[in-house]
């Protein structure tokens, strides 16, 4: 399994006065088990670009494969593409609607079609991955629980699609810190016992430092680059240039550079840049 | 077709018209539908038809898009004018069976079409040209003198500012719950009506939920802001007629007076 | 000293649904606040700080003990507007505390409800949207505004009314990052202006800019004093599943590695000064 986004093209209000090119030829490929990271500022044509993958939107040209199938040909139903794609919103839990959570959680599954047990067994699969006690929470109303754990069921509604490929539009905004953590963590495991591409959006940049393989920059509806994080974090002129930062420790290590300090370039996490600064100071005491 | 409605919609401007004060342009809609109910020939249709023609040129609103305004009305208008035509007796014109057309029923049928049409433009053209915020304060004033007898003057007008405030808000967040559910393989297309009325269900609670949370938190900042009520509140813009609005008022008065007096002697 | 709030023995309980037992958000809380400081607050959600800022604002009312605001206390009901214009607030969500469909008219709602003279209000609603840089913004509709000018709009509605102090409810967490450094910036002005900033945030690096940081945990204090001696604590903050500023984990870490970190220094600049001014 594997997408590839070819020559992408969306136009808003084609023909209006109003008429916005909303995505200018974007390609890019995510590979089998991939965790890809798209990031952006607001504006940028990320939601866009996502509404696209899930096919909410259908482009002016180009195409979007995934696996074999290219979703943006005519005959493709949107069943189909729903199975293939999962899509989590931003804010996912003001989608919230059932009375009780399992029978939120089924939403999704009910609409493919399947049968009642297949569908019972994916909410309590989906419940249980998202991290949550399935016998403890099946039968409480979604909107008397806590915002991380509102967050996990609304999570839960697309897991329990079993979607081959499940994208994530900013999961942890608005959350507090542990939350957020448990959030993420949480997307790991996820990803990790599926084994399928998951496409992460988020502006925290350490976040997408520490989990993605793979990062794509979009601005003003083009790609700027992608690549793994370390070649992408290496672009820091360019990042600039579209108004993104570096992670906060990677900033701080260029900074270190910049005054001469003696570090490798692009260091993207704590632990190996407290060991380097450690050992360029113990060299300088001597 | 909802961007077709020109009914409560602002057209941006800066003509006369547009900068008069909204007490004034409230009054002379409301004298205008009494005008037209008032005028019982031709005649006098004519003569609101130029007034109305010359409020609208001065205003400087394209005629297309006023125009464009009375399509969603076209059916009632057909309907109207249709059962005026064949329901009312008189000196019978043309028969097919039980239907028949007569003299009098063709002209009160012409007649009610032309009032109308008069005053869907007349009355769209005080929302077009008055901006919605000044509309609501200007609603506020003008029924401030009953409040005395109980009209709560303030409230309403500030539930017209927060629904013109909040209006756009939770259209997006329809379009956003609409969209995440339809990536949970919700359809609102297919089916028939009761199925349809049951896809609403997903929208329709979430979108409560919003409401009612944008409701408390919204209560809450007003609050904050001590905000209480109309009473000891002062407003940034003070309205004060000009002369252009007694101007106008006196045109109105006029005009007035032509149709009392046309109506009587034709 | 000179305290602009101060609270005693502050208990706020509140009832839950159809739980008869009452919910203690806040327990017992001793504080004061020094006319023209800044504060912050942290803790995870559920800590009591949030109610603790609804508190300060008379929006709600303590179970038991006083808070006084510039010597009014909340609970005595002539002086509630009094209360309300001193510590003016700025809450969470940028959509749900606009008014008014034009960003002027909003600015003005505060002035407005405070009974000013037309030609003041003016004067003030131009100042305070200069003051955010949003002043060619004024005929706008909040809805067509980023989440970033919309935050701004409500912090020029509060400065309009001419608070004595601000309180901030968590006014960048549905902020992107650029949205974010915008805010924190108006902030650190209106600080530097003399308006007391009391800012409610989970974000440590916005609150490393504050002279005093509070932590809160289940209704109490846990930490309070100036940042460097509050983030000293790193193990206590990480225990109630907290973060530390990345300085102070940098620091630990080079410590751990046997480099003597002295334990203050918890900013970006103080560390890269340490480290090239290292021997």
């Amino acid at each position: 399994m594997s997408i590839r986004v070819e020559n992408l093209v969306h136009i808003y209000d084609k023909g209006m006065p109003s008429e916005q090119l909303a995505l200018d030829n974007i390609s890019f490929t995510a590979d089998d088990g991939q965790l890809v990271g798209i990031i952006g500022h607001t504006g940028s044509g990320k939601s866009t670009l996502l509404q696209h993958l899930n096919g909410l939107l259908k482009p002016e040209s180009g195409s979007i494969v995934i696996g074999d199938t290219d979703i943006t040909q005519p005959g493709i139903s949107m069943v189909q593409i729903r199975k293939k794609i999962g899509l989590v919103f931003q804010y996912p839990e003001y989608q919230l609607f059932e009375e009780t959570v399992a029978k939120d959680v089924a939403f999704g599954p009910g609409n493919l079609g399947l049968s009642r047990e297949e569908i019972d067994e994916r909410v309590r699969e989906a419940i249980e991955l998202v991290g949550l006690d399935y016998e403890e929470i099946k039968d409480r109303s979604p909107f008397e629980l806590s915002g991380g754990q509102k967050r996990r069921v609304a999570i839960a509604g697309v897991v329990a699609m079993r979607p081959e490929v499940l994208i994530l539009d900013e999961p942890t905004a608005g959350l507090d810190p542990k939350a957020h953590k448990d959030v993420l963590a949480m997307v790991e495991e996820v990803h990790r016992r599926t084994g399928n591409i998951t496409i992460l959006v988020s502006h925290n940049m350490a976040d997408i430092a520490r989990l993605c393989d793979k990062v794509v920059v979009i601005d003003s509806g083009r790609l700027v680059t992608a690549g793994t994080p370390y070649e992408v974090f290496s672009k820091k002129e360019e990042l600039r240039a579209v108004g993104l930062e570096l992670p906060p420790v990677t900033a701080f290590t260029e900074t270190l550079r910049e005054r001469g300090v003696d570090l490798e370039a692009t260091i993207l996490d704590t632990d190996t840049a407290a060991e380097q600064i450690a050992a360029y100071l113990k060299r300088k005491a001597k | 077709m909802i961007r077709d409605i020109t009914i409560g919609q602002y057209f941006a401007g800066n003509s006369v018209i547009h900068r008069l004060d909204p007490r004034v342009k409230i009054i002379a809609t409301l004298l205008f539908i009494i005008e037209l109910f008032i005028v019982d020939n031709f005649i006098g249709f004519a003569i609101a038809a130029v007034c109305l023609g010359t409020v609208i040129a001065v205003s400087k609103v394209p005629f297309s898009f006023i125009v464009r305004g009375l399509k969603p009305i076209i059916i009632i208008l057909l309907f109207t004018f249709t059962l005026n035509m064949f329901m009312i007796d008189g000196r019978i014109l043309w028969q097919w069976g039980f239907l028949r057309i007569t003299a009098e029923g063709l002209r009160t049928a012409v007649f009610m079409a032309v009032r109308l049409i008069l005053l869907i433009i007349g009355s769209s053209m005080l929302t077009l040209c008055t901006r919605p915020l000044s509309l609501t304060d200007g609603i506020e004033r003008l029924l401030s003198p009953f409040k005395r007898i109980g009209v709560p003057a303030h409230e309403i007008a500030m539930m017209m500012t927060i629904a013109l405030r909040f209006i756009p808000t939770l259209l997006e967040e329809t379009d956003k719950i609409m969209k995440a559910q339809q990536a949970r393989g919700a359809d609102f297309e297919t089916g028939n009506l009761i199925q349809r009325a049951k896809s609403l269900i997903p929208i329709l609670v979430p979108l409560f939920v919003s409401a009612f949370r944008i409701a408390q938190e919204l209560a809450m900042a007003m609050e904050a802001r001590c905000y209480r009520g109309g009473e000891n509140r002062t407003r940034m813009n003070e309205m004060k007629l000009k002369r252009r609005d007694y101007v106008a008022f006196a045109l109105q008065a006029l005009f007035l007076a032509v149709i009392i007096i046309e109506s009587r002697i034709f | 000293m000179d305290n602009i709030i101060t609270i005693e023995n502050l208990i706020f309980e509140y009832t839950r649904g159809d739980e008869s037992q009452p919910v203690r958000a806040i327990d017992n809380l001793n504080l004061e606040i020094e006319r023209g400081s800044f504060t912050a607050i942290i803790g995870k959600n559920g800590s009591g700080k949030s109610t603790l800022a609804k508190n300060l604002n008379g929006l709600l009312l303590p179970t038991e003990g006083v808070i006084y605001v510039d010597g009014f206390d909340t609970r005595d009901d002539d002086s509630i507007w009094n209360v309300r214009q001193t510590a003016g607030m700025v809450f969470q969500n940028p959509d749900n505390q606009l008014v008014s469909a034009i960003v002027e008219d909003d600015v003005a709602f505060g002035p407005e409800n405070l009974g000013i003279e037309p030609a003041e209000i003016r004067r003030r609603v131009d100042k305070a949207l200069a003051d955010v840089n949003m002043g060619q913004f004024k005929k706008k509709a909040p809805h067509l505004l980023s989440g970033g000018q919309k935050q701004r709009i409500a912090i020029a509605g509060v400065v309009a009314m001419k608070p004595k102090c601000i309180i901030f409810d968590e006014p960048t967490a549905m902020l992107d990052p650029k949205g974010r450094s915008e805010i924190m910036s108006i902030i650190d002005e209106l600080h530097a202006e003399g308006i007391t900033v009391i800012l409610i945030t989970h974000f440590m690096d916005e609150a490393v800019r504050a002279d005093r940081v509070i932590i809160m945990h289940e209704g109490r204090i846990l930490l309070d004093g100036a940042p460097q001696e509050v983030f000293e604590q790193e193990e206590l903050i990480r225990s109630v599943n907290l973060d530390v500023p990345l300085m102070v984990e940098m620091g630990a870490k080079l410590r751990k590695a046997g480099i003597d970190v002295p334990k203050d220094i918890i900013t970006e600049e103080k560390m890269v000064e340490f480290i090239c001014q290292y021997e």
